[in-house]
């Protein structure tokens, strides 16, 4: 089982995804690069954080059209996990493989801070281990991460129980306080219908170890470990 | 597309007019035409210009900057490098330094500051160290309209006087900020509207927070896309950096021993690359012309002359250099920075006793029509310089058009000693290296000490057992001690996942070395006040606070570099100011044993004939053995005891009130709450200091202490309310006994102290251990809950419950800001 760090020339948070899988989980984990189109030895993908091409257009705009993402796309219309994480959650809205878009923040600043998000839907590979309505510590740290999409799209959602994190307080209520960019109804990720790729805008490699304030974040790797050692006949 | 006609290079007669329009002197032109034995091109011309300006030569600064101590037992590498390198164990070698980035930052202050942030960290990954950290020093005007908190408590405009009461709740329960209702009289002497502080203009107000602004949306910019962590700093406001702001940047890399690049050309023949960003006309005599001369009138117009910065680009840069850096095949590499192709040229070049031979049709160009001239000043950023082995040059291009950026071989190292420059093979500037790098003039400016300051208003001491609660809200809600949290929580200071104690947690930034149980701090520090009132001993408290917060997070100090921001060195005050200054970083540096490995000198920050505060500031690294010993300011757990630690151990003497009131009118509860800026720095006791700084990181080694912070800007009150507010909603009931005047003892600024929390069971080996250590340790109270309690010689001096404390001081700056 082999999990695949996409790296964009402006990613810089590849090296955090890499050695929270690797070095904390003990995961097998390599670099992809971005020219790359050998991605069927990996079983999961994950996009890290970061300013892929410099975002000069939008960010995530450019790095749509690299030779990876015809890869990611193909392996996540196969089924495969694709985790994007904040510029990587940016990417994939982008590429059509999650519904809505990654807006300024409301304050029009950017925003490094912990925050709350509860877990809306445990249902998903990326949130199975996970307890219905747990609220993680995660932080943030982004100038566009204010969700946005029609009300025709955010209904859809809400029926398909395709809004996996909600941002919260730490006690699990939604309210506008705790909401940090002005997200749409708190949305802090979603996934695609066929609920194999998600997005989110925190960043669970940054809460993997207390050294670093948190280690919320664990269960979310867990949890696509877990669904990859399911997927493989193994019960973990 | 039509062919570009050749330019056609008209030949401009070089005259001493035109050398003078330069910033050279008649005898520096006559210096010139010695070297080269006949007059300067006029690539030549802006060439030595550049070379010999201020910025670049250090020409006034030179003769002083020996007096700093530049060895010790962990440095690799001390100034006259792109970095100052120490041994940090393991096999590997921390690369740090700082740099000012003032006048670009007035002139446009975005760019300014972002491009300050990129000029630091090519100055480290040149040395072949990946960065890990970045910290800002920044210094505004006044963003209030009195030097006080008034405004930012929240105080409704053109409502008289301001009468304190306790915050309450309102109905929907959230505290509604800390509005201070009529009914509570708090005798104090202070009112809260001082005369003597410059009176500030509401427009100058408003360009501060727009230069405040400015500078930290670029900072933010630079870094956070760059991807490397802003994990500390300081912020402080003077009615000096008004039309001046002072923008100092420190960074921060790692790097293995042997992977250490150095920028020595070596090796007859060997090919010079370009590579990175195309050559434009942005910049040119920016940092050289800019930061060797004051401001006038016009500086406005001067924005082309302010780089402009890609941090995306320089990503690229970096994770090119250091892939091509691993082939093995690059000899010597360094950054375009001030003076662009010309430094880099000529110093690598005259390192390694070499010439350096370019021409510069090769060299990549953004702009048509460049002119010689143009391309050997342009300070376009995101460029290097290297020297590859003669024959492997292209696994080391190869590396760069991976990374999409180009790399262009554009001449060799020659053995002649000369730069040579041509221009489609015609020779357009040949000029010595050595000369042009380390035969620039040296001056011995003229110095001369101010006229004593006579008959200045001092502090009146207020009467004794007075409550001094509703002071104490508006010295937090002050922006020199308010929190700053708006401002760092624009940085991304996480990235990379090393920082495990991030702004605002802790006196100095810590950030894991990943593959060993070690850990780096850093800290800056600088008081441009107390070094206006006496800069030699301003200059050792500057050293001694950045140690101090450093040793507060458990972190050993070993080395220093600096930012030496002064006003024009043709003005003999300044060169006192500026010689008195090195000597009392001399003095510190000694003592405390932290050698100098580098750093910069930023004169001619001056506008319109006004100088600045003297400001040296100190950027301190210290390592942590065992990183999970790393230390906080944040109180742990209620009934832990909270311990003063002072490193002055002979009773202090109530020296006559004249000497009370003379130190203590130059802290920041004079200023802010007297409205006196005057009298002289606390007194400075270096031997304290170490003794305290080695008692701290002994304790903390022991894991002894469950925080520790210093007593810094607004003395112990203020020290122990900031270790309340960084807990999650603990309190302290504290009480001192003093000789001393009460808001001396309360909110006096005298160095070697530090107010720690230790556990119950631990607090008799801490006492023991300080007693070894020849430090006084005395227990003033206890970490609790509710009330936020300070007695001083029984009676109460300040009580209050925590939140409306708290929102003083977390609201202060988005208050004034937003």
């Amino acid at each position: 089982m082999k999990f695949g760090v996409v790296v964009f020339p402006g990613s810089n948070c590849d090296h955090d995804a890499w050695y929270a899988l690797g070095e904390v989980l003990h995961q097998p984990v390599e670099f992809l690069w971005h020219q790359s189109e050998d991605i069927n030895k990996f079983d999961a993908i994950v996009l890290p954080g970061g300013f892929s091409y410099g975002d000069y257009l939008r960010t995530g705009a450019i790095a749509r059209f690299s030779p990876v993402m015809r890869a990611v796309e193909k392996f996540a219309r196969g089924g495969g996990l694709v985790l994007g994480i904040c510029n990587g959650f940016q990417i994939l809205c982008e590429a059509g493989l999650l519904p809505g878009a990654l807006q300024r923040n409301a304050g029009m600043k950017f925003i490094c801070r912990q925050v709350h998000m509860r877990v809306e839907s445990t249902d998903t590979p990326f949130t199975g281990a996970a307890a219905p309505g747990q609220v993680l510590q995660i932080p943030i740290a982004h100038g566009d991460g204010n969700y946005f999409c029609d009300a025709e799209t955010l209904e859809e959602l809400q029926e398909n129980e395709q809004i996996i994190f909600k941002y919260s307080t730490p006690d699990g209520r939604i309210d506008a306080a705790a909401n940090p960019n002005g997200s749409l109804e708190n949305i802090a990720g979603v996934c695609n219908k066929e609920r194999n790729v998600v997005g989110l805008m925190p960043h669970p490699e940054r809460a993997v170890e207390s050294a670093l304030g948190s280690i919320d974040g664990q269960v979310i790797f867990r949890s696509m470990i877990e669904s990859l050692l399911l997927q493989a006949g193994v019960s973990s | 597309m039509s062919a570009s006609k050749p330019t056609i290079e008209i030949e401009i007669k070089v005259t001493p007019e035109l050398a003078a329009e330069h910033g050279l002197t008649a005898d520096e032109y006559e210096r010139i035409q010695k070297i080269l034995g006949r007059d300067p091109k006029i690539t030549e011309l802006g060439i030595f210009s550049v070379m010999w300006s201020e910025h670049c030569s250090y020409k006034s600064s030179k003769v002083h900057l020996r007096r700093l101590p530049t060895r010790g037992p962990q440095v690799l590498q001390g100034p006259g490098e792109n970095a100052g390198v120490v041994d940090i164990g393991d096999g590997l070698a921390a690369a740090f330094k700082m740099e000012s980035h003032n006048h670009p930052s007035y002139v446009e202050p975005f760019q300014g500051a972002a491009t300050g942030v990129g000029g630091i960290l090519r100055d480290i990954f040149t040395m072949g160290a990946r960065p890990i950290a970045v910290l800002d020093s920044l210094r505004f005007g006044p963003i209030s309209a009195t030097a006080s908190g008034a405004k930012a408590l929240g105080r409704q405009p053109g409502s008289a006087g301001l009468k304190p009461s306790p915050t309450k709740p309102n109905e929907s329960g959230a505290i509604a900020g800390a509005v201070l209702s009529p009914s509570e009289q708090v005798a104090s002497q202070g009112a809260l509207a001082p005369e003597g502080t410059d009176r500030v203009d509401a427009e100058t107000i408003a360009h501060n927070r727009r230069i405040l602004d400015g500078v930290v949306r670029g900072i933010a910019h630079y870094g956070n896309c760059f991807g490397v962590p802003t994990v500390g700093g300081e912020v402080h406001f003077e009615a000096g950096y008004s039309a001046n702001p002072l923008v100092n940047v420190l960074a921060l890399g790692i790097a293995k021993k042997e992977d250490l690049f150095f920028a020595k050309a070596r090796g007859v023949g060997n090919p010079v690359i370009y590579v990175g960003a195309k050559t434009g006309r942005d910049g040119i005599h920016g940092a050289s012309l800019l930061a060797s001369a004051e401001f006038t009138e016009e500086s406005q117009q001067k924005r082309p002359n302010v780089q402009v910065g890609d941090p995306f680009m320089e990503k690229l840069l970096l994770e090119a250099c250091l892939e091509a850096m691993k082939t093995g095949a690059i000899v010597a590499i360094q950054d375009m920075g001030a003076a662009g192709l010309t430094s880099t040229s000529c110093e690598m070049a005259s390192r390694g006793g070499l010439g350096i031979e370019m021409e510069l049709a090769k060299v990549p160009q953004r702009e048509r029509g460049m002119t010689p001239y143009e391309m050997m000043l342009s300070e376009s950023q995101e460029r290097m310089l290297l020297v590859a082995e003669r024959g492997r040059e292209l696994e080391v291009l190869n590396v760069f058009a991976k990374w999409g950026l180009d790399a262009v071989e554009i001449g060799r190292v020659t053995e002649d000693g000369l730069v040579r420059v041509l221009h489609h093979s015609k020779a357009v500037a040949e000029i010595p290296a050595h000369a042009l790098a380390e035969e620039g003039p040296v001056y011995q400016r003229p110095i001369a000490a101010p006229a004593p300051v006579t008959n200045e208003r001092l502090v009146e001491f207020g009467a004794p057992g007075k409550n001094l609660t509703y002071n104490f809200h508006a010295l937090l809600a002050a922006p020199a001690i308010a929190s700053k949290r708006y401002i760092w929580e624009q940085y991304d200071y996480m990235v990379r996942t090393n920082t495990i104690e991030i702004p605002g947690a802790g006196d100095a930034a810590v950030v894991r070395i990943k593959g060993t149980k070690r850990a780096l701090a850093l800290a800056s520090d600088g008081n441009g006040r107390w070094c206006r009132l006496d800069p030699f001993v301003g200059a050792q408290l500057a050293v001694a606070e950045a140690a101090r917060n450093v040793a507060c997070s458990g972190a050993k100090p070993i080395a220093a570099t600096n930012c030496l921001n002064f006003g024009s060195p043709e003005k003999p005050e300044v060169m006192w100011q500026f010689s008195r200054a090195i000597d009392g970083i001399a003095e510190a540096c000694t003592a405390l044993e932290i050698p100098i490995t580098g750093g910069n000198v930023s004169f001619y920050n001056e506008t319109l004939g006004r100088s600045i505060d003297p400001t040296p500031v100190l950027g301190v690294l210290g390592m942590i053995e065992n990183a999970s010993r790393a230390l906080g300011m944040a109180f742990r757990a209620t009934g832990d005891a909270i311990l003063l630690l002072d490193g002055n151990t002979t009773a202090q003497t109530a020296g006559s009130t004249a000497d009370a009131a003379k130190g203590f009118s130059s802290s920041e509860y004079a200023r802010t709450i007297r409205g006196v800026e005057a009298g002289a720095p606390p007194a400075v006791n270096l031997p304290a200091e170490k003794r305290l700084t080695t008692l701290l990181v002994a304790l903390a080694s022991e894991g002894q202490l469950q925080s520790a912070h210093d007593v810094s800007d607004g003395g112990v009150a203020v020290t122990v309310a900031e270790s309340s507010f960084a807990s999650n909603g603990l309190s302290a009931h504290v009480s001192l006994a003093s000789k001393e005047p009460d808001e001396l003892a309360l909110f006096g600024e005298r160095g070697a102290r530090a107010v720690v929390s230790v556990s119950a069971e631990n607090v008799a080996a801490v006492l023991r251990i300080a007693a070894q250590y020849d430090v006084s340790a005395v227990e003033v109270g206890r970490v609790a809950s509710g009330e936020f309690r300070i007695e001083l010689n029984g009676r109460v001096a300040v009580s209050a419950e925590v939140p409306s404390l708290a929102d003083a001081w977390s609201g202060a700056l988005e208050r004034l800001l937003s």
